[in-house]
C-alpha cells in the first residue's frame, strides 16, 4: 500500500514554481530521500507532504487520504522535524512536550521515556533558550515522536547533532524506527545508504526517481552542478 | 484517529501562553505603563484636575482600548516566530481551540491591565467616586472586554502571518471595534456624571452583548481559514 502518492504535483510560490509536476510513490515502511542543491523545492515537498501548504496541482494522497481535501485525517498521524524545532524558546522540553501531548491528545507518560531515549532527561526542566542547538534539536525529534506518527517527515534530521548524539537518535529516526520516512539531506551518501527510494530535485523538477543501487555514478554530481 | 479533548486543548495553550508572559514580560507591563502614562498625558494635556460624563468615559476607553492594541499585536508572535503555529496545525485539534485560547489570553490581560488602569483613572481624571458607578461600571468592562479580545484574537492571527503585523493589526482592528467603543462609552458616560443619572439605558448593554455575540460567531467560523497556507 502506498503511504505517499504524488501525480504530478506543483506548487508555486506567486510567479516562481517550486515544484513542478513530480510524480512518485513510495510504499508503507519505505524511505524516501530527497535530495538536491539549495532551492531545489525539498523543503517546500515536505511542507506539501505535512499540510502545511496547499498543491496548487496535481494529485496528493497520503496515509491513504486526499490532501487538501482530507487533511484533518492526516494530522496527527504524522511528525515533521523542521529547520525550525517548532518549539517555545522560553518553556522547558517537558512544558513544550505537554503541550504538544495536549495537542495531540496522547497521554503525556511517554514524555519522560522519549526525553530518557534522547538523554535529555536531566536537561529537561530548562528553557530552551539556555540549551545547545544540539539539545533543542534533541527536543525537536521528541515532539515529532511524542504522538507516534506513522510517516516522518525529516529536513536535515542529523542537523546540529554531534556524532554521538546522532547515535543517540538514530533508532528513534533511523532505518531501525520501522516507519515509512520521507528525508531531505544535504549528505547525499548518508541519505543513499537509509533509502529505499532517491527522488533527485532540481528547481523543483524531479531529475530521477530510482532506488540507489539503480543511480547511475553520474546521477548525484550533475544534480549539485 | 480521534480529536483530543476540546477543552483540555484550550486550557494547554492557555497555560503556555501564560507561562511564556510571565517569563518574558512582553505585553502586561507595556500596557500598564501605557495606560498610566496617557492618563497623565490628558491630565495634564487637557489641563484639567477632573473629568466627569461623556468626555471622562471617552478618555477611559480610548486608553484602553489602544492600551489593548499593544496586546493584540504580541498575542500570536511566539506563535509565528517559533513555529508554534506550524506545531498546531500539524495536531488533530479543533482549529478554533487556538481562537478561544487567545481569547481568553486578551480578557485576562485585559482584566489584569484594569485593575491597575481604573484605579489610576479615578485618581489621576475621574470627578465623581468611582464607587458610584460600579456594578454596572464592572458590566461595561467585562462586555466590552469581550468584544475587544475576540476581535484581537481575530485580527492578531490575520496580522501576524503578514510582514506588516506591526500596522496591519491597529487598521484592521480599529475599525471592528469602533461599534464596541460606541457602546461602552455610551454605557458608562452617564455612570461618571456628577452627580450621577439615575437611570441607565438598557440600550448600550444589549447592543454590546449582541456585539459580542455575532462576533464571537464570524471569528469562530473565520479562523480555520486564516490557519490555512
Amino acid at each position: 500500500m502506498s503511504a505517499v502518492a504524488l501525480r504530478a504535483l506543483t506548487r508555486r510560490y506567486g510567479e516562481r514554481t517550486a515544484l513542478a509536476e513530480v510524480t512518485l510513490s513510495l510504499e508503507t515502511g519505505q524511505t524516501l530521500a530527497v535530495l538536491g542543491p539549495n532551492g531545489a523545492g525539498k523543503t517546500t515537498l515536505l511542507r506539501v507532504l505535512a499540510t502545511l501548504l496547499r498543491p496548487h496541482d496535481g494529485e496528493l494522497e497520503v496515509l491513504g487520504h486526499r490532501l487538501p481535501a482530507e487533511g484533518w485525517l492526516v494530522r496527527g498521524r504524522l511528525g515533521l522535524l523542521a529547520h525550525e524545532p517548532m518549539l517555545y524558546r522560553e518553556l522547558t522540553a517537558r512544558e513544550n512536550l505537554r503541550l504538544q501531548a495536549k495537542l495531540h491528545g496522547v497521554a503525556t507518560d511517554r514524555i519522560d521515556e522519549l526525553l530518557a531515549a534522547v538523554a535529555l532527561e536531566r536537561r529537561g526542566d530548562e528553557p530552551l533558550r539556555t540549551l545547545s542547538r544540539g539539545l533543542v534539536q534533541r527536543a525537536a525529534v521528541c515532539r515529532t515522536l511524542l504522538h507516534d506518527p506513522e510517516l516522518l517527515l525529516l529536513d536535515e534530521p542529523y542537523a546540529n547533532l554531534d556524532p554521538a548524539a546522532r547515535l543517540i537518535v538514530e533508532p528513534l529516526i533511523g532505518r531501525s524506527s520501522g516507519k515509512t520516512r520521507v528525508i531531505v539531506s544535504h549528505d547525499p551518501q548518508a541519505a543513499l545508504s537509509e533509502a529505499d527510494l532517491v527522488l533527485g530535485l532540481s528547481r523543483g523538477r524531479a531529475v530521477f526517481l530510482a532506488p540507489p543501487a539503480e543511480l547511475d555514478e553520474g546521477a548525484l554530481t550533475r544534480l549539485y552542478e | 484517529m480521534s480529536r483530543p479533548r476540546s477543552a483540555s486543548v484550550v486550557l494547554a495553550l492557555l497555560r503556555a501562553q501564560l507561562r511564556l508572559e510571565l517569563r518574558t514580560f512582553e505585553s502586561l507591563p507595556a500596557m500598564c505603563l501605557f495606560s498610566v502614562t496617557a492618563f497623565l498625558l490628558f491630565h495634564f494635556g487637557l489641563d484639567v484636575d477632573s473629568l466627569s460624563g461623556n468626555l471622562a468615559s471617552g478618555v477611559l476607553w480610548v486608553t484602553l482600548l489602544l492600551a489593548a492594541l499593544l496586546a493584540i499585536n504580541r498575542v500570536y508572535v511566539a506563535d509565528a516566530e517559533q513555529g508554534g503555529f506550524d506545531a498546531f496545525v500539524l495536531s488533530p485539534a479543533e482549529r478554533s481551540t487556538l481562537l478561544l485560547a487567545k481569547t481568553l489570553v486578551l480578557l485576562i490581560y485585559l482584566a489584569a491591565v484594569e485593575l491597575v488602569a481604573v484605579p489610576a483613572f479615578a485618581i489621576l481624571l475621574l470627578e465623581p467616586s468611582l464607587w458610584q458607578a460600579m456594578p454596572s461600571l464592572l458590566g461595561a468592562l467585562v462586555l466590552g472586554n469581550i468584544g475587544i479580545a475576540v476581535i484581537g484574537a481575530l485580527v492578531g492571527a490575520l496580522a501576524v502571518r503578514t510582514q506588516a503585523r506591526d500596522l496591519l493589526g491597529p487598521l484592521v482592528s480599529l475599525p471592528l471595534l469602533v461599534p464596541v467603543l460606541l457602546g461602552v462609552a455610551r454605557w458608562t458616560a452617564p455612570l461618571f456624571d456628577a452627580p450621577r443619572a439615575n437611570a441607565v439605558a438598557l440600550r448600550w448593554p444589549l447592543v454590546l452583548a449582541l456585539y459580542d455575540a455575532v462576533f464571537g460567531l464570524i471569528a469562530f467560523a473565520l479562523f480555520d481559514f486564516l490557519l490555512e497556507d
